[in-house]
């Protein structure tokens, strides 16, 4: 039976049949239809952000942290283009995000109507999918389509552009059982042949490393049960990319830290060394593989992915398989299993004791002082004060970033949130409102750049409007510290406006908006004022003043294998070529 | 163990010499591609190829199946095996997207092009390009005292063989439909 309400009332409705119960947004002359019907219920919980950048971010930080998609309501014009830099990053990410946007009405389209933008066309390459639906009763069957898209296979971004007419005409609502969600139906399962040669490669290698990354956790908590239950079952060592930390527990015996530019020496060193790589949810970044001619010249490689295009982009594979983390996991302990366990024992304790001198290396050394706090030190302080809360991390772009990775541990998946293929400044703070919407009762933090911070700063004001205790942790070097650290290494120390100049009180801020404000300078005093900061109920910006040159090491200068590692300063002296200068 | 110092200028490539890692062997492929006829579904095929910095040699579309909405777009593309394997893989992530084939290697296909050529001139010229375009199989679609609209199909390498004979006989203007191909056999 299909019952005929308004385009207005099947966006709520098909919300609402979805599942959905937190949408964050912003309204404007092309939504109002959609908004007068937000007023009218109380099922779905409206989040008024400060800026549409921020509603994305914070539906970014919700799905992350939860699993389920985010929802975006935004009105049309500027309120659809603020929102592109977030559905870049949540391409980049593959993060599930539906973003409704209201459009001008359907005989306007084309006119140059007031606040008329070609949303699908701006949106096209920076979306999974989108849609401009101009017959309300097509509506509930994309919306429906658009939670399936986004969820499924690859997560990503979908949009749905809605022009007000359509909002306000009367058509048939179709529930989600009967929508026609169209043939897009990405395989799961692997193949088996595949996955028993795998089988065969994990009982021959000398060498092996799990290289996992973002799909293990997108594939969801059952897959990051079973990379658990089969690392620990070989014995392999284990690495991850920035985007999959927390997947394996960074207690976890197996455990070698993240790879990559500003990753583990030993993750590095193993990765370039071993003679069997399985990649899980991983697609070889460009910051994972440094120059892609020496990475890892000597091993097997295998990849579990289910994003053909994600196979042989950049790294050649010997054994590509298709299909969902989780499924192809599940089947490979399986037939692994059934084949008696088998691994080469002798092979894997000389590896791992090849892999205990790299440990040994200590690359996380810095040296701390007992004037200035270290970025590393508040860090590391952070950790210990806060690891056996029920914990989420968020960060922003920059040297803080990596060090959170490097410095914090993950335990569980779903606990750390980061801008990680697009970079985008400003990510964390609104993230992290998203967060905390979604664990009300969570310690949410944002490790946070001072330059960073202030990006999306107005969401200062979502914070205090909806008591989200969100504790913003800034390692304010007052600077842009990772550009000043590439200027240091790579453009003889000249400084080109890598400054935070005219920065604000900080303190003074959290307060104009009704917030708690703390500020830190001294090492001594810093176990009193992050406690402060944990026992404070409510939002809280952490001005925490820090060593203002600091470089983050180690580094894998661009250009460079993954076995030539910057250590620390020492190593700094002379070493990138012209070449790595230009890359990114 | 390896050398932990980097010595200035060893750095020789990097993963931003990706987009030509094999740039020896140049291949063209003719890709045949099957999606749904919705508004702004071309733009997302096109969007896809200059996006990431893939060439077109060639592209028609037309709705091929009235009934389930279908169009079929054939793209004519060049790249490295490497390149034209992600080109394939990517145009598989569209979600318009049913079916992705590779004419080039799924056993034999047809290529066929439809084109016009408009030839001006008198006397002994006109009278040669009459003669060729008879040879070509071309017709003749108009005619004024001065020209020929000559109408031919052919593979794309027979109709450039026939704009190579008609240039210097007056070609004055040529339209080109692009490749449509298809398999061979049931
Ligand atoms: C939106 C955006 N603009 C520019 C950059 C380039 N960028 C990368 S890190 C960085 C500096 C970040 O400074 P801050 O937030 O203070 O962090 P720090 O590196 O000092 O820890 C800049 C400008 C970016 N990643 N994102
Ligand atoms: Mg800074």
């Amino acid at each position: 039976m299909t019952r005929q309400m308004t385009g207005a009332k099947m966006v709520v409705q098909a919300l609402k049949d979805q599942g959905v119960n937190v949408v964050f947004g912003y309204p404007g002359g092309a939504v109002l239809p959609i908004y007068d019907e937000i007023f009218q219920q109380n099922d779905i919980r409206h989040i008024l952000v400060r800026h549409e950048q921020g509603a994305v971010h914070a539906a970014e930080g919700y799905a992350r942290s939860t699993g389920k998609p985010g929802v975006v309501l935004v009105t049309s014009g500027p309120g659809a283009t603020n929102a592109v830099t977030g559905l870049t990053d949540a391409l980049m990410d593959s993060i599930p995000l539906v973003v409704f946007t209201g459009q001008v009405p359907t005989f306007m389209i084309g006119t140059d109507g007031f606040q008329e933008a070609d949303t699908v066309g701006i949106t096209r390459p920076c979306t999974k999918h989108n849609w401009l639906v101009r017959d309300t009763n097509e509506l509930s069957d994309k919306i429906h389509q658009a939670f399936h898209v986004a969820t499924s296979g690859r997560p990503g971004p979908v949009l749905i552009d809605i022009p007000k007419d359509v909002q306000f005409a009367n058509g048939a609502y179709t529930p989600p059982a009967k929508a026609n969600t169209g043939h897009y139906a990405p395989r799961l399962k692997g193949d088996k042949a595949r996955i028993t040669e795998l089988a065969d490669l994990i009982e021959n290698a000398k060498r092996p490393i799990f290289y996992t990354g973002g799909g293990v956790i997108n594939s969801g908590p059952a897959a990051s049960q079973l990379l658990r239950e089969l690392v620990d079952a070989t014995g392999f060592p284990i690495t991850s990319t920035l985007m999959g930390l927390g997947a394996y527990p960074a207690s976890g015996k197996n455990w070698l830290g993240m790879l990559g530019m500003h990753g583990l020496y030993e993750a590095n060193m193993a990765m370039h060394d071993c003679d069997l790589m399985i990649a899980i949810g991983a697609r070889f970044d460009d910051r994972i593989t440094g120059r892609v001619d020496d990475f890892s010249p000597d091993s097997t490689k295998a990849q579990i992915d289910i994003d053909a295009s994600s196979i042989n982009k950049v790294i050649h594979v010997d054994l590509p398989i298709l299909g969902d983390v989780g499924h192809v996991l599940e089947d490979l302990l399986k037939i692994w299993k059934s084949r008696g366990r088998k691994v080469k024992k002798d092979a894997l304790e000389k590896w791992w004791g090849q892999i205990d001198d790299w440990k040994a290396r200590k690359c996380l050394t810095y040296v701390n002082s007992e004037k200035t706090i270290k970025p590393q030190y508040a860090l590391q302080r952070l950790e210990a004060l806060t690891r056996d809360r029920d914990r989420y991390i968020t960060t922003e772009v920059g040297q803080h970033q990596m060090w959170a990775a490097q410095f914090l541990g993950f335990e569980a998946p779903n606990r750390f949130m980061t801008s990680g293929g697009l970079g985008t400044m400003g990510y964390g703070f609104p993230a992290s409102i998203g967060v905390q919407v979604a664990h009300p009762e969570a310690l949410v933090i944002n490790v946070a750049g001072e330059a960073s911070w202030l990006m999306n700063m107005q969401e200062l004001g979502t914070a205090a409007q909806f008591r989200l205790p969100v504790k913003q942790f800034i390692l304010n070097n007052e600077r842009l510290g990772m550009v000043r650290q590439w200027q240091e290494l790579l453009h003889g120390e000249r400084y080109s406006h890598s400054w935070s100049e005219a920065l604000p009180d900080f303190v003074k801020l959290a307060e104009a908006f009704g917030a708690k404000g703390i500020q830190c300078r001294d090492p001594a005093g810093l176990d009193d004022a992050i406690i402060e900061m944990l026992e404070h109920d409510g939002p809280v910006i952490f001005d925490c003043l820090v060593e203002k040159h600091e470089n983050c090491f180690p580094m894998i200068p661009a250009g460079a294998p993954h076995n030539e590692m910057l250590m620390g300063e020492a190593d700094t002296q002379d070493v990138i070529g012209a070449k790595g200068a230009v890359l990114v | 163990m390896s050398a932990l110092h980097i010595k200035k200028g060893t750095s020789k490539h990097s993963a931003y010499d990706l987009k030509n890692p094999n740039a020896d062997v140049i291949e063209t492929h003719t890709l045949a591609v099957v999606v749904d006829n919705e508004a702004g579904v071309l733009a997302r095929v096109i969007g896809l190829f200059s996006g990431r910095g893939y060439n077109i040699e060639s592209l028609t579309v037309a709705e091929v199946d009235q009934k389930g909405h279908l169009s079929r777009i054939t793209i004519v593309t060049t790249g490295t095996p490497q390149v034209i394997e992600q080109i394939k893989a990517q145009l598989g992530r569209i979600i318009p997207v049913h079916e992705v084939h590779d004419l080039t290697v799924e056993g034999a296909s047809v290529e066929r092009e439809l084109a016009l050529f408009k030839v001006s001139g008198t006397g002994d010229k006109r009278v040669e390009a009459l003669r060729l375009a008879d040879i070509f199989r071309a017709n003749v679609v108009d005619s004024t005292l001065e020209s020929f609209v000559f109408e031919i199909t052919g593979t794309p390498e027979k109709i450039q063989a026939f704009a190579e004979l008609m240039r210097p006989l007056g070609l004055v203007e040529v339209a080109r439909t692009g490749v449509a191909a298809l398999s061979r056999g049931a």
